[in-house]
């Protein structure tokens, strides 16, 4: 069973932005939709690295600020004709708090 | 050569024209008389005209220049009154021409009801120009409009009349809409997506009366219904122009009549388009007009041609109403229906068939399919074969999957694809095989899609059948993926029908993702905040990461910080506080910019509204290396030092930098301003550049020193600093209102033209109004964004949101 962590409040999150937090596995980008939905994938496109957290969000894609790579936010993976996909971790919201993987919180063994 | 009259310079008498000099040049002399004052336009277009989405000059078909170069002696906005059979001339109230041969084109009246209050000031008909802007100019918006019939022409000036911001009713004498074309399952469907629209509509309404004392005010119904009405637009018909025909005694029934070869009853007279009448028949639609006009014109070279009409297909121009009818759907003896539906989505799709043959098409909603249908009907294809699936449309048929080339594919080379124009798949691939590559060469070379325009996606996709992956689609097409609709065409529509959120944009034009995608939003936020500077909230989850953080990111991720320099001007307290804040962050790079300032280059994203608060002290502000909107003005030193410069450059480049400044544009806007011929800051190939003589100033504009190199062009020259600045700030506001997203000066120069460009900043009243406007915006943003978000508040938001790090530790 997935631990969850406490990160902060849904509202420090834009609507159709993201924010940052660090983790033992680097940093992690996490986004809020226009409805409110959330996700956490790794801050880091597959292509070359670009800040996907500092991408436009639209629907449940973000499209990486570097070379435009869009991403599904469901599975972390490329669209279009790029491909390459990008982790996502377990994350939701209860009573307006954002709940994140406990797992991020820990150094895995093979790090 | 032999002399050619032609009266009425409408689409039927235009084509004429063009087949007869292309595969005649030289042999007619033509003089051409217009009761209109102006020559042939695409009266198809004129709803978009309408609703603001075209303007009349992107609807003209022959401009002065084509009947130059033809020598055609145009006579426009002189009716012709009579013509002198027995002496082979027509006479206007001006002038007279003799002929060989006349062509009568007169076209058609508007049809008028005879109810009283019909002669009142603002009751009006459309049918052309004059029309259009009568409707345009009564400034419709918020007032009450009532449309009186309820079919193709009245529908579209309703939905332009609404899209004008006016409270329009439609009043229909029968059960159902367009009942011509439509049946009532699709009249319904429709009635419902207008009334979805705003557009109210009463069907079995019998006009009875307009109301009004000195003008219109209200339509009165016979069932005693009362509308209110500001303007009346009646739409209930047309009947053929034949007067003239009439005067001379020509033989006319209900149009001019005439034979398979379009001759009337004088063999020196012939006519053609909405005033003939051939063997008994009408017309209104432009298909077999065309088909007319390459008939006569072989009847004129000598050459034996009929004219055969075939049964055309309607669609109607309204944006967001999809429909399609051909063919007869009356139900009957022997007939038989296959009907889709799906209610849901406002989808209705009937095929009427008799003896497993296509007779009639009625779809509305989803009319992708309708042209393959219309192809069967026409060819009298037996479809019992495929009569289960029939209704899904060619992609169906064999069980391949759905793909929109492969329905292009598997059309025979005869398939017609411009129905507007009669030309088929085989006349558009054989145009692209002799070189024409682009939407635009082939519509010049085959006419497809020149007329109404509906079937560019399908000659688009036969050009990519033959090209392959070589065909890039053209400009025209929707500004992304996410909607079909062209920057221009929102442009427009955001104006006209007052959209004022991204939201409302992407809802009413219909886009079909759900938040748009990375190149609309960003274009979307840019023309709201443009056209509504005091209403539209700027929406920074909408704009590229650089303008959203106000810095510019670097391939590691972190930031530059440019802080302005006005002028390239600095002092050096600035020059201690810019040392003092790259030591305190640890910048790994400070470089001076081609702009004339100074980079910080590696500031981590949580340090910017530090850094930013630091330089604020010291009086800098942002220098907008970021963005699409004015980045520097460079100068020499001008008058107050160099023993060349004649004026003071570095004064007017700040004066205007401090104008200009926090101003959002299309693209990014470099400005340059030299003291002398010289040059010395390099102003001839900037986007707007100034260069200082003695006499005053000479300013020129749309250069680029970037992927291209172009010199400046000229703009205006003045003695007075003052005007240049006037001049700079208009010309900057007409940038600002009129380049799509992305465009640079030069390029959108090159687009519009300079002469319109410099008519507009000459015209004193439309300088000082663009001046005004550009002001307003500015009361908005000239102001500085390092401040804004390096507040308190607004600080702890540029870091990580959580350290998890931290927590392990613990």
């Amino acid at each position: 069973m997935t631990v969850f962590v406490d990160i902060g409040a849904l509202d420090d999150i834009p609507r159709q932005g993201a924010r940052v937090i660090r983790t033992a596995h680097g940093c992690v980008a996490v986004f809020r939709t226009m409805d409110d939905r959330v996700f956490a994938l790794d801050d880091r496109c597959p292509h070359k690295g670009g800040p996907l957290s500092e991408g436009i969000v639209h629907g449940d894609r973000v499209t990486c600020p570097l070379h435009n790579w869009v991403f599904d936010m469901n599975s972390g993976q490329a669209q279009g004709a790029d491909e390459g996909a990008v982790r996502t971790w377990p994350v939701r919201v209860e009573q307006g708090r954002i709940l994140i993987s406990a797992e991020l919180v820990f150094r895995s063994n093979a790090a | 050569m032999k002399k050619l009259v032609v009266i009425g310079a409408g689409m039927a008498s235009g084509r004429l024209l063009e087949h007869l000099f292309e595969a005649a040049p030289g042999e007619w002399q033509v003089t051409l008389f217009n009761a209109e004052p102006r020559g042939n336009y695409n009266r198809l277009m004129l709803s978009p005209v309408l609703s603001g989405e075209k303007t009349y000059e992107q609807i003209v078909t022959h401009d002065a220049d084509w009947y130059a170069a033809h020598g055609v002696d145009c006579r426009f906005g002189e009716p012709v009154v009579r013509i002198d059979r027995a002496n082979r001339r027509v006479h206007s109230n001006a002038s007279s021409a003799a002929y060989d041969a006349l062509v009568i084109a007169t076209g058609s009246a508007p049809f008028i009801i005879p109810v009283s209050g019909y002669d009142l000031p603002g009751v009006v008909t459309y049918r052309d120009l004059e029309d259009t802007n009568a409707m345009i100019e009564a400034g419709v918006a918020g007032k009450d409009a009532v449309v009186i019939g309820g079919g193709l022409l009245g529908l579209e000036a309703a939905a332009g009349m609404a899209a004008r911001g006016a409270s329009v009713t439609v009043i229909h004498l029968m059960g159902h809409l367009m009942e011509r074309q439509l049946d009532p399952a699709a009249g319904y469907l429709l009635q419902r997506d207008l009334e979805r629209r705003g557009i109210r509509v009463h069907c079995k309404g019998a006009t009875k009366a307009i109301l009004g004392h000195g003008r219109a005010e209200a339509v009165l119904l016979e069932d005693g219904t009362v509308y209110p009405a500001d303007l009346v637009c009646m739409a209930v018909g047309i009947r053929p122009e034949v007067r003239l025909a009439n005067d001379a005694h020509l033989e006319v029934e209900r149009g001019i009549v005439v034979d398979d070869a379009l001759r009337t009853s004088d063999p020196h007279i012939f006519a053609l388009g909405e005033c003939v009448e051939h063997r008994g028949q009408l017309f209104g639609l432009v298909a077999p007009l065309y088909d007319q006009a390459k008939v006569l014109a072989r009847t004129l070279m000598g050459k034996e041609a009929l004219f055969q009409p075939v049964q055309t297909a309607t669609k109607l121009k309204v944006t967001g109403c999809d429909l399609f009818s051909a063919g007869d759907f009356a139900e009957g003896e022997g007939r038989e229906d296959i009907v889709f539906r799906d209610p849901g989505r406002g989808i209705y799709k009937r095929l009427v068939l008799r003896e497993n043959r296509i007779i009639g098409v009625v779809m509305y909603g989803d009319t992708a399919d309708g042209n393959w249908f219309y192809g069967l009907m026409k060819d009298a294809t037996d479809v019992g074969e495929m009569r289960d699936t029939l209704i899904f449309g060619p992609a169906f048929q064999g069980g391949s999957r759905l793909d929109p080339m492969a329905a292009v594919a598997a059309l025979p080379p005869e398939a017609e694809i411009c129905g507007c124009n009669g030309v088929c798949k085989g006349t558009i691939t054989e145009a692209v095989l002799n070189g024409a590559t682009s939407l635009d060469a082939v519509r010049a070379c085959t006419k497809a899609s020149g007329s109404c325009g509906t079937c560019s996606g399908l000659v688009e996709q036969v050009m990519k059948l033959v090209l392959g992956d070589g065909f890039a689609a053209s400009a025209p097409a929707g500004m992304c993926k996410c909607t079909d609709h062209s920057h221009e065409d929102v442009r427009r529509l955001i104006r006209s029908m007052e959209l004022k959120s991204i939201p409302a944009v992407m809802q009413e034009l219909g886009w079909k993702t759900v938040g748009g995608c990375h190149s609309c939003r960003p274009a979307l936020n840019y023309y709201l905040l443009a056209e509504w500077p005091l209403e539209y909230q700027d929406d920074r989850q909408s704009r590229f990461v650089n303008e959203r953080n106000h810095a510019n990111i670097q391939k590691d991720g972190t930031y530059s910080v440019v802080p302005r320099m006005w002028g390239g001007v600095t002092t050096p307290a600035e020059l201690r506080a810019i040392a003092d804040a790259a030591e305190k962050f640890a910048v790994p790079m400070v470089k001076v910019t081609g702009g004339q300032r100074i980079d910080l280059l590696g500031v981590r994203k949580e340090d910017l509204p530090h850094i930013w608060a630091d330089l604020n002290a010291a009086g800098l502000v942002s220098g907008h290396a970021y963005s699409k909107g004015l980045r520097t003005v460079k100068t020499c030193v001008g008058s107050e030092f160099c023993r060349f410069g004649t004026q003071d450059s570095t004064g007017l480049g700040i004066r205007l930098e401090k104008l200009l400044w926090g101003s959002w544009t299309p693209h990014k806007v470099k400005l340059g301003v030299s003291g002398c011929p010289r040059n010395c800051a390099e102003a001839t190939c900037k986007d707007v550049g100034v260069v200082c003589v003695d006499s005053g100033y000479q300013i020129s504009v749309a250069g680029a020193a970037g992927m291209e190199v172009k010199e400046t062009e000229h703009l205006a020259s003045t003695p007075s600093e003052d005007e240049a600045v006037e001049i700079i700030t208009a010309f900057i506001q007409l940038y600002r209102e009129n380049a799509r997203y992305l465009d640079r000066p030069y390029k959108w120069v090159a687009k519009a033209g300079l002469d319109w460009v410099k008519a507009q900043i000459e015209d004193l009243p439309t300088r000082h109004a663009l001046v005004q406007r550009f002001e307003i915006s500015q009361s908005v943003y000239r102001k500085d964004p390092w401040a804004e978000h390096s507040t308190a508040t607004e600080t702890p938001r540029w870091a990580p949101l959580a350290d998890l790090t931290l927590e392990a530790a613990e």
